[in-house]
């Protein structure tokens, strides 16, 4: 039984790039979080609670930059509005962590904070059952896969293609964006959510909660690289591919491309929204900025950092652009924009095919 | 030469009208193609040869005219991707294949299958599509080249590559532009014998500029001239044909 599992992983990765990933992952899901609990403050080794939370938070980057990969650099369709779908899977987690402030929010109300301070006197109904995790975790993937689905169903009937399909995701998450400002949208408006205390009835503020949400980051970022694998071996993979390469070509195969992409795109707007909802318990916040339009900008270019097609290749462009940008933001506040468009232009003129292209170009002979 | 079960001609086309901003491709053009049959259609630029292909592939609609294939499909009333499944393959101008698979790839993917999304998630191959893309293999040159990505291929072997993706769809009507361009003589040699070989079992319609390929291989021959058929025949007799000689073969 064991072998059976374990040739059913070899036909996604060769014997070492499984063990490359599975070292990879204990680091992150045991040494790490000893090293952050276990190992007293003052010691060397010890990984501080900031270092967690901004490794927790490149982990869901980095789950969104795996979605994106299956979409533009598998499928050849180039989302600028990913950003949306890891909005509404966050906000779909937000409404559960609101109502689970239960009355400790500023105006003791049963109600949250920014819904007193619209003077309503009642949940909306499309808040009922919020409080429920189960729920919430239903809403995580049903708000970001059904808007994906409904766009996806239009866009992809009508053959929108190419940078005319990018602008109009774009105009998407910008109307989202728009929609969630306002404060009758009942999404506590351009302060969205925050002051969370509790998930589960676990304190968000405890060390430990950090970590277990942290562990579970790496486990849904495993998670989410093991099933884009199995997808884009199998043929499905290969009609993906086909479909960026030679889309006419495949019709005339007798494939309709619609239902292939109408999955991936589905698919790819999910994987956001679990990521979503792993972020904002985290990093404590969201709001409609997530929604900006630079945001999902942002998510193709750390796709194309780490080289489209690859799945790994995106994983690793996320992490190091956050890391650049979590040091360059605090050191050159102002140039972080700048330095980002800058490496853009740079590897898409010079690495086209990102860190993991190079990388498979270095490696062979 | 005749297809066993088939009766009466695998393409019929009458009256066929197709205009873009009041110009006609083609006006009222009408083509019978029967079963097994290898026919050439040539004519000069704008003749509507393309055009053609497009109304059978359903990539354009006619303004008027009926188009059939067989008895029952009505070609004007289909999706492309129907028409691909009923039976008909195109091979483009350009050689287009799927150029980041492999040559084993390209075919797996082209194989007659279901090709839903769901059906395709779990698809593995069988003994008989393995056995299927083999003779395919064989049949276009390829064996060898089976695990190489298309890219790497040379112009001729691409060409022969798309060949071998209309065939694993076990089609009944092969629709091919312009075949042997840029192919070598030996290639071109190779392609007219591999055409030869595949009359009968399928209807064949070349369209083609090369009039020593087109003489080498064609029983009969369709000339198109602005949008219509100005003659049909043998090689000889289309170019003993006055008409002929003036807009195409005399030039």
């Amino acid at each position: 039984m064991k072998s059976g599992v374990l040739a059913s992983f070899e036909r996604l990765y060769p014997r070492r790039a499984l063990l490359g990933i599975g070292i990879v992952y204990a680091f992150l899901v045991v040494v790490v979080p000893v090293l952050n609990l276990a190992v007293p403050a003052g010691s060397a080794l010890h990984v501080s609670d900031y270092t967690v939370a901004l490794a927790g938070k490149i982990l869901c980057y980095a789950m969104v930059a795996l979605a994106m990969d299956l979409i533009w650099g598998y499928t050849g369709i180039l989302s600028l509005g990913h950003g949306l779908f890891f909005a509404l899977g966050g906000y779909a987690m937000g409404m559960y962590l609101m109502r689970s402030i239960g009355t400790e929010g500023v105006y003791g109300s049963t109600l949250p904070d920014f819904m007193v301070f619209l003077d309503w006197k009642e949940l909306p109904w499309y808040w009922r059952g919020s409080d429920r995790f189960l729920q919430a975790l239903l809403l995580v993937v049903l708000a970001p896969g059904l808007v994906a689905l409904v766009f996806g169903f239009f866009a992809f009937r009508s053959r929108i293609r190419g940078v005319y399909f990018s602008i109009i995701t774009q105009a998407l998450t910008f109307a989202f964006m728009l929609l969630f400002f306002r404060n009758a949208t009942g999404f506590g408006g351009n302060n969205g959510f925050t002051d969370f205390k509790r998930i589960l009835g676990f304190p968000l503020a405890s060390p430990r909660t950090k970590v277990a949400l942290y562990v579970l980051s790496a486990t849904a970022l495993l998670s989410a690289l093991l099933l884009c694998r199995h997808l884009v071996v199998s043929k499905l993979g290969k009609v993906l591919t086909a479909i960026r390469d030679e889309e006419s070509r495949l019709r005339f195969c007798g494939y309709d491309p619609f239902g292939y992409k109408l999955f991936a795109w589905t698919l790819s707007a999910v994987i956001c929204g679990i990521a979503g909802a792993l972020y904002v318990p985290q990093v404590g916040i969201i709001n409609p900025g997530e929604m900006s339009p630079a945001n999902s900008i942002e998510i193709a270019i750390w796709v194309a950092v780490g080289g489209r097609g690859s799945l790994i290749g995106p994983v690793l462009g996320a992490a190091l652009v956050n890391c650049a940008k979590s040091w360059l933001t605090v050191a050159f506040p102002d140039l972080w924009l700048y330095l980002l468009g800058l490496v853009f232009i740079l590897v898409t003129r010079f690495v086209p095919r990102g860190i993991a292209g190079a990388m498979a170009a270095g490696a062979e002979p | 030469m005749r297809l066993d079960t088939a009766q009466g001609p695998v393409l019929y086309l009458d009256g066929v009208t197709v205009s873009f901003d009041g110009f006609k491709a083609l006006s009222g053009l009408s083509l019978i193609i029967e079963p097994g049959e290898l026919r050439c259609i040539i004519g000069p630029n704008g003749a509507g040869k393309t055009t053609l292909m497009d109304v059978v592939t359903g990539k354009t609609r006619p303004d008027s005219g009926e188009v059939y294939f067989g008895e029952a499909n009505d070609l004007t009333r289909m999706s492309e991707t129907e028409i691909a499944e009923a039976g008909i393959g195109r091979k483009f101008q350009k050689p287009t294949v799927f150029r980041n698979h492999t040559v084993l790839e390209n075919l797996e993917l082209a194989l007659k299958a279901d090709k839903d999304v769901f059906s395709t998630l779990r698809a593995a191959l069988t003994a008989g599509q393995r056995r299927r893309i083999e003779e395919t293999l064989d049949l276009i040159g390829l064996r060898e080249q089976a695990g190489r990505r298309a890219d790497l291929l040379s112009h001729g072997q691409k060409q022969w590559l798309e060949i071998g993706i209309l065939l694993v769809q076990e089609p009944k009507l092969l629709l091919l532009d312009e075949p042997v361009a840029g192919m070598t003589d030996e290639e071109t040699g190779r392609t007219g014998e591999l055409f030869q070989s595949l009359a009968g079992r399928h209807s064949l319609v070349v369209v083609e500029h090369d009039m020593h390929f087109v003489e080498s291989i064609a029983r009969t021959i369709t000339v198109l001239h602005e949008g219509k058929v100005l003659a049909e025949g043998t090689m000889d007799k289309v170019r003993e044909d006055p008409r002929v000689v003036e807009v195409y073969l005399g030039r």
